[in-house]
């Protein structure tokens, strides 16, 4: 009963729209036309349509990609290294470094897009500081756009799993860490043996968190670079916009869509199994 | 649980709300307010100029009613796709909408709009509209379901002080594609910081690359993208590898800007504000609206322009009849189909297109006029001098094929362009992935070979 309120809002908010939106990957729903008025079922038309288009598999590789290298790499790693050094750090340095990263994820999505934007456009921030240092820096945005946005997605996710590991780590025990020391375990070793294995329930929420989070990314690689040069930094959402509001075709963009939610669906296993968080 | 009951009571509450907003049961526009939808964005202000001065004059003619005005701000893509998701619910779709002619034919399809023909009859304004502005407003059906407001036709601006420094003829008339390299090399020849010649490129331009650019040209080779007579797409088509070899000479000879600079979504207002007005760009394909951009009331002042802006028609391919080449649109004005009394909405129309709003608005935005007095107004010639050439084209002019895939044709254009522009591709092979993407999208049957 308590659970009752959770459960029909979720099922107005979430599950409604992404039945809706399976429902739609099946028809040749449109915003202008004939099949705005009326939309057909299609059947697996639109899937079929999909997989032959060779947009499809690079988008696919771009989203993997971006994935992989931004959140399970980037901010992950990345997180977990800086609430380590924050422990051993100075209360002045955790601070104001604390503050530095934690600004980047506070930014409304859009104004860190923008900021972005204006650190790698070719005009930017970077090339400015790299031109006072005499290197005359190339069109970022428009030369190495994937490195970019996963940069700029780092930069501004960082935090979140930055906090999350904090948490984590103070949760270790000191006992057994010092028991490790005594038992002549160096840094290396203890971070292998005992601390990476007793946060590992905090590793898979993570992981699971900013891995569905930057799946669905889509201002910061919209603002930054619009899915270009070419579909050079098209991921999934982006080529579901495209489809669906650029070219109006709502059906087909649905079921790029659906295709996603397989896509968080595969990297939740595969978390889920790996870690297995619920063994202690 | 004590808290439980509270919670459901609230979670129930939401619901009801969020399930109403989906219905569209209540909503704002009684039958005696008029929304009135359209598009304000960067150096296009005309259109709200225009609305907020009809809202007054109609509400004062007409105590009791609101006239609700919804500027979208949003480029032309971003446009359409606000306008059209506006139209899907009853409880948001405008009354009155400025729609580009291009669109009507599938926004009719998709039940957006009512035919205007019962209240057309009535309106003595009328039989002032040319035939062509007529037929522009028209459904597949045969029945009018806009009001044109002007239309644009295209040609090669060129600037004459650049002209002058590199030794060209300030009055310009190229005859061929060919004279107007000759030109641009001889602009890159005597001052290499000028950029010789701008056509917009690529995918972040969208339709102006496809309208301003490709099929400037490819309708000066003699080919058309679409056979009206069959209702199919041409492919395999020899006149599109010959337009992108255009493309590609432009751009691999470095008359063009970089594609750097071409595939930055700005570089329409940069044209406009700072290459033409400050000397760095000689020769830009572009549309007749620009001189409004450039007049007191457009977005970028400049008194100059008249003197140092001339405008050349863009010769077909090899001088070929008719000798020159040009597109055209334009916009309407058009009444939703879900509106509560579209009696009222025609009436602001009505107010909107009387003979002084079609004149200032015909003259802020630079268009085409489309009404005879308007036509007859000597303000009309005297506040821009371009106009006279630009309505000379009209002679010569294309229409787009008015299609509901033409959005993703269009794409697969700006596709190969940018494939091209970039050096990916040879014209050949971006003309062949075209025909492929074509194929995809209309399926097989709806094409035909171009040769």
């Amino acid at each position: 009963m308590p659970l009752l309120p959770a459960v029909a809002l979720l099922a107005l908010f979430m599950l409604g729209p992404v039945l809706w939106s399976f429902y739609g990957s099946f028809t040749n729903a449109a915003l202008t036309g004939v099949n705005a008025a009326n939309p057909d079922w299609v059947g697996l038309d639109n899937y079929r349509k999909l997989f032959a288009d060779p947009d499809f598999p690079k988008a696919i590789w771009l989203t993997v990609v971006f994935v992989f290298a931004s959140a399970v790499v980037g901010q992950n790693v990345l997180g977990v290294l800086l609430a380590m050094l924050m422990r051993s750090s100075q209360k002045i340095i955790r601070v104001v470094v604390g503050t530095l990263i934690v600004t980047a994820w506070i930014l409304p999505e859009i104004v860190a897009a923008f900021a972005a934007y204006a650190f790698f456009s070719k005009e930017g921030s970077l090339n400015s500081l790299l031109a006072i240092v005499g290197i005359t820096g190339k069109s970022w945005l428009y030369a190495t756009p994937m490195l970019a946005v996963i940069l700029a997605n780092v930069w501004r996710g960082t935090a979140f799993s930055m906090m999350v590991y904090s948490a984590a780590l103070n949760d270790v025990p000191p006992e057994i860490t010092e028991a490790a020391t005594v038992d002549g375990a160096g840094g290396y070793k203890r971070l292998i043996y005992i601390t990476l294995p007793m946060i590992r329930r905090s590793i898979s929420t993570n992981l699971m968190l900013t891995t569905l989070q930057t799946l669905s990314v889509f201002t910061l690689i919209y603002v930054m670079t619009a899915g270009g040069p070419g579909t050079n930094s098209s991921t999934l959402p982006i080529l579901a916009y495209q489809q669906a509001f650029k070219f109006a075709q709502v059906g087909y963009g649905t079921a790029i869509a659906t295709i996603m939610l397989i896509i968080g669906g595969v990297f939740a296993v595969i978390y889920i199994r790996t870690l297995k968080p619920e063994v202690d | 649980m004590r808290l439980a009951k509270p919670l459901v009571a609230l979670t129930a509450a939401i619901s009801l709300i969020g399930l109403a907003g989906c219905g569209g049961s209540d909503d704002s526009s009684d039958s005696k307010t008029v929304k009135i939808a359209y598009q304000k964005f960067g150096n296009f202000t005309q259109a709200d100029e225009l609305f907020q001065g009809v809202k007054k004059e109609f509400e004062a003619a007409n105590p009791g009613t609101t006239v609700e005005l919804v500027p979208i701000e949003a480029s032309q893509n971003d446009y359409f796709t606000k306008l059209a998701l506006m139209n899907r619910s009853a409880s948001t779709a405008p009354d009155l909408m400025y729609e580009d002619t291009f669109m009507i034919k599938s926004d009719v399809e998709a039940g957006y709009l009512a035919p205007l023909d019962d209240y057309l009859k009535d309106w003595s304004d009328w039989s002032l509209y040319l035939d062509a502005a007529k037929q522009a407003g028209k459904g597949d059906d045969g029945k009018t379901y806009g009001v044109s407001m002007g239309t644009d036709t295209r040609a090669l601006w060129y600037n004459k002080e650049v002209f002058a420094a590199a030794g060209l003829p300030t009055e310009w008339a190229p005859k061929t594609w060919d004279d107007v390299l000759e030109a641009a090399r001889t602009i890159k020849a005597s001052d290499p910081s000028v950029i010789p010649f701008n056509m917009y490129s690529g995918k972040p331009m969208g339709e102006a690359s496809v309208m301003q650019g490709f099929e400037m040209l490819e309708y000066g080779t003699g080919g058309t993208l679409y056979d009206e007579a069959s209702s199919k797409w041409v492919v395999g088509n020899p006149d599109f590898i010959d337009s992108l070899g255009f493309v590609n000479t432009v751009f691999s000879e470095g008359l063009a800007p970089t594609a750097e600079q071409a595939l930055d979504a700005n570089i329409g207002n940069t044209v406009a504000s700072d290459w033409l007005p400050n000397n760095k760009l000689g020769i830009a394909l572009d549309g007749s609206w620009m001189g409004g951009t450039w007049m007191e009331s457009g977005g970028t002042p400049w008194a100059k322009w008249t003197d140092v802006m001339g405008v050349a028609p863009m010769p077909t391919k090899n001088g070929d009849a008719p000798g020159s080449v040009s597109m055209s649109g334009g916009w309407t004005l058009a009444v939703g189909a879900k509106s509560k009394n579209p009696e009222l909405a025609f009436k602001v129309l009505t107010t909107a297109m009387n003979a002084k709003n079609s004149l200032a608005f015909t003259i802020d935005n630079s268009q085409i006029a489309v009404r005879s007095d308007v036509a007859a107004d000597p303000s009309y010639t005297a506040a821009n001098p371009t106009i006279k050439a630009f309505t000379d084209l009209v002679a010569v002019t294309h229409f787009r094929p008015a299609t509901s895939d033409y959005a993703q044709i269009s794409n697969a254009i700006q596709v190969a362009m940018e494939s091209v522009m970039t050096g990916q591709q040879t014209p050949e092979e971006a003309a062949a992935a075209y025909d492929k993407a074509v194929i995809g999208v209309v399926g097989e049957e709806n094409t035909t070979s171009g040769s």
